[in-house]
């Protein structure tokens, strides 16, 4: 498109849905520093202990349920992202490269979980864990402390399974301007598959596959209802954590925590940016 | 060499798409049919599931229950979708200036445009959602404001009751979906050639009417995937009613969450569970068909 003048009401209109989008992030910044412990009113800025203005930040740095929750949730997005961005990343060559039996069957399967409701999801995981974790328990007889439960393992999983649709998605989006005859060219050239793999299609697909980690990695930190249905003991996140506080009374910490969060996304996606701009 | 590969193609795909199906048919296959058998059986004195099958639960959800004719549950259906219709539309208003500013922005500023409506993103789901709670409870931040500005002009303020409620629902699901609206129509929007509004101007169209006869048909695809996006989250979320209408608004994924988490009736949550999933089946694929396929979910 070209980059001639907007008209001044499309301008408008874009700053008013922009400071619509920010209004909420600066509430949770600036009440980061409320000196109130129930953090209603803004009573002005903290300055207590030996952390002043951060008293909240360090005051997170010190609540052990809070660090599990950031430890847990850390733990499930990286090991679901890395799990997922492989296998979604395998299903895309496949769906685009390849022609297989049950190919359109695969492929209508992928888009399954995209319009079904997370809940629904959720739900069903719930009911299939808790029946077959029931059975497995009976009929081997494990002892309580070794019995079957709902915990880190069935979070993981159940993230792998809702990001590969999305991974798969995004790469085969890099895929369709693929040149096949980039591999055919390294063929001839008396390169096998594997070197072929690794030397022309990896660094092809590279930006892609990248791409659909960042999503998956996102969606897994984000999400609340299958983590929801699916958590249990010591595998508590921290949309759950924080979830569990609305009913009693959020302290600034989680504001705090917000706010560490936000810097810390800031940071890394500036340096990927930065990386990608030297290319 | 590629030749003899050939050959094997078939299977090479089928086994680089092995892996995916079995998570597939694990985690949704098996899972969406015990949700199907649930359904038809019944809750015993502690919670669990008797397997047999009746249409009880259907029944009940369409209002015949065992004490007589109960229209709730069609109730919370109808003001689940009417909500996520409220939702879908506001936020397509809301999201197209923002995605047609940024496609017309210079192409270098395109980017950090767009960068700035992911980063609320990165903060969590529900986090976003306490932040609404501090900006509309009685004492929040937009009450304190509004107070503020009425003293400055010597006006008799009285504190709105915006938490909890039906609005706040609406603006916490507008505020959680907008970027999922605003990436679509931006991709729609970014491919439109430039000669295309030179062609309208050079035969005179006005911009009101080069809008509506070259944007607005163009950025259709974009507009399918998003409201795609929006309306199948917004009709099955339970958290932001829970949240911002304190327990006051009941949605369908409310309905489901209690039957399973507080009433502990598995077979009741299981069927309201299938008929949401058969809801946003049936509309997502006359939606699809209607007004063509969502390619661009992929962008968003």
């Amino acid at each position: 498109m070209s980059a001639r003048r907007q008209s001044p009401w499309v301008v408008l209109s874009a700053i008013l849905v922009y400071i619509f989008l920010y209004a909420p992030i600066v509430v949770l910044i600036v009440f980061s520093f409320n000196s109130s412990r129930t953090n209603v009113v803004f009573e002005g800025v903290v300055n207590q202990g030996p952390c002043g203005p951060f008293f909240w930040y360090c005051e997170f740095f010190k609540n052990d349920d809070v660090m599990d929750a950031t430890r847990n949730t850390l733990t499930i997005a990286l090991t679901s992202t890395f799990f997922s961005t492989i296998i979604g990343t395998m299903a895309a060559l496949a769906l685009q490269r390849y022609n297989f039996r049950g190919r359109n069957a695969s492929e209508t399967m992928l888009y399954f979980p995209i319009v079904t409701p997370e809940i629904v999801m959720g739900i069903g995981i719930l009911v299939l864990f808790s029946a077959s974790f029931g059975w497995i328990n009976s009929l081997l007889a494990l002892a309580p402390d070794r019995r079957l439960t709902m915990g880190m393992g069935t979070v993981i999983v159940s993230h792998i399974a809702f990001s590969i649709p999305f991974v798969t998605l995004v790469v085969r989006a890099r895929l369709h301007g693929f040149d096949n005859r980039l591999e055919e060219a390294a063929m001839d050239l008396g390169a096998n598959e594997l070197t072929t793999f690794r030397k022309v299609t990896l660094p092809l697909i590279a930006p892609g596959v990248l791409a659909g980690a960042m999503l998956a990695f996102t969606l897994s930190l984000d999400d609340f209802i299958i983590t929801f249905f699916t958590t249990g003991p010591g595998a508590t996140t921290l949309p759950i954590y924080v979830y569990g506080l609305l009913r009693r009374i959020v302290t600034p910490e989680v504001n705090a925590l917000s706010t560490i969060w936000i810097l810390v996304v800031l940071i890394v996606v500036g340096i990927s940016q930065w990386f990608q701009n030297r290319e | 060499m590629f030749q003899r590969f050939r050959e094997n193609r078939g299977l090479q795909g089928f086994l680089l798409i092995l892996p995916t199906l079995i998570v597939m048919i694990a985690l949704l296959v098996i899972p969406l049919i015990m949700t199907v058998i649930t359904s038809f059986g019944q809750r015993n004195a502690d919670g669990g599931v008797i397997y047999t099958f009746t249409l009880e639960n259907y029944w009940r959800l369409a209002g015949f229950t065992p004490e007589g004719w109960d229209d709730l549950y069609l109730r919370i259906l109808l003001r689940s979708l009417w909500l996520a219709l409220q939702t879908t539309i506001i936020v397509i208003l809301m999201a197209f200036p923002l995605a047609y500013f940024i496609a017309r922005a210079p192409e270098r500023r395109r980017n950090f445009y767009l960068f700035l409506v992911l980063i609320p993103l990165w903060t969590n789901f529900v986090i976003r959602i306490y932040a609404w709670v501090m900006i509309l409870r009685g004492q929040g931040v937009l009450n304190s404001t509004l107070g503020m500005f009425a003293g400055m002009l010597n006006l008799p303020f009285q504190p709105f009751d915006f938490y909890p409620s039906q609005g706040a629902v609406l603006i916490g699901m507008v505020y959680e979906f907008l970027p999922f609206m605003i990436l679509p129509i931006y991709t729609s929007l970014e491919k439109i050639e430039p000669n295309l509004y030179e062609a309208a101007a050079d035969l005179y169209a006005n911009p009101v009417r080069t809008f509506f006869r070259v944007t607005v048909p163009l950025s259709m695809p974009g507009v399918v995937a998003g409201t795609i996006l929006t309306f199948v989250p917004v009709i099955g979320t339970f958290v932001v009613s829970d949240i911002l209408g304190g327990r006051q608004v009941i949605l369908v994924g409310n309905l489901v969450q209690n039957q399973f988490l507080s009433a502990r009736n598995p077979p009741f949550g299981s069927a309201a569970s299938i008929i949401l999933l058969l809801f946003t089946l049936a509309l997502t694929l006359y939606y699809t068909r209607r007004f063509g396929l969502g390619e661009e979910i992929a962008a968003g």
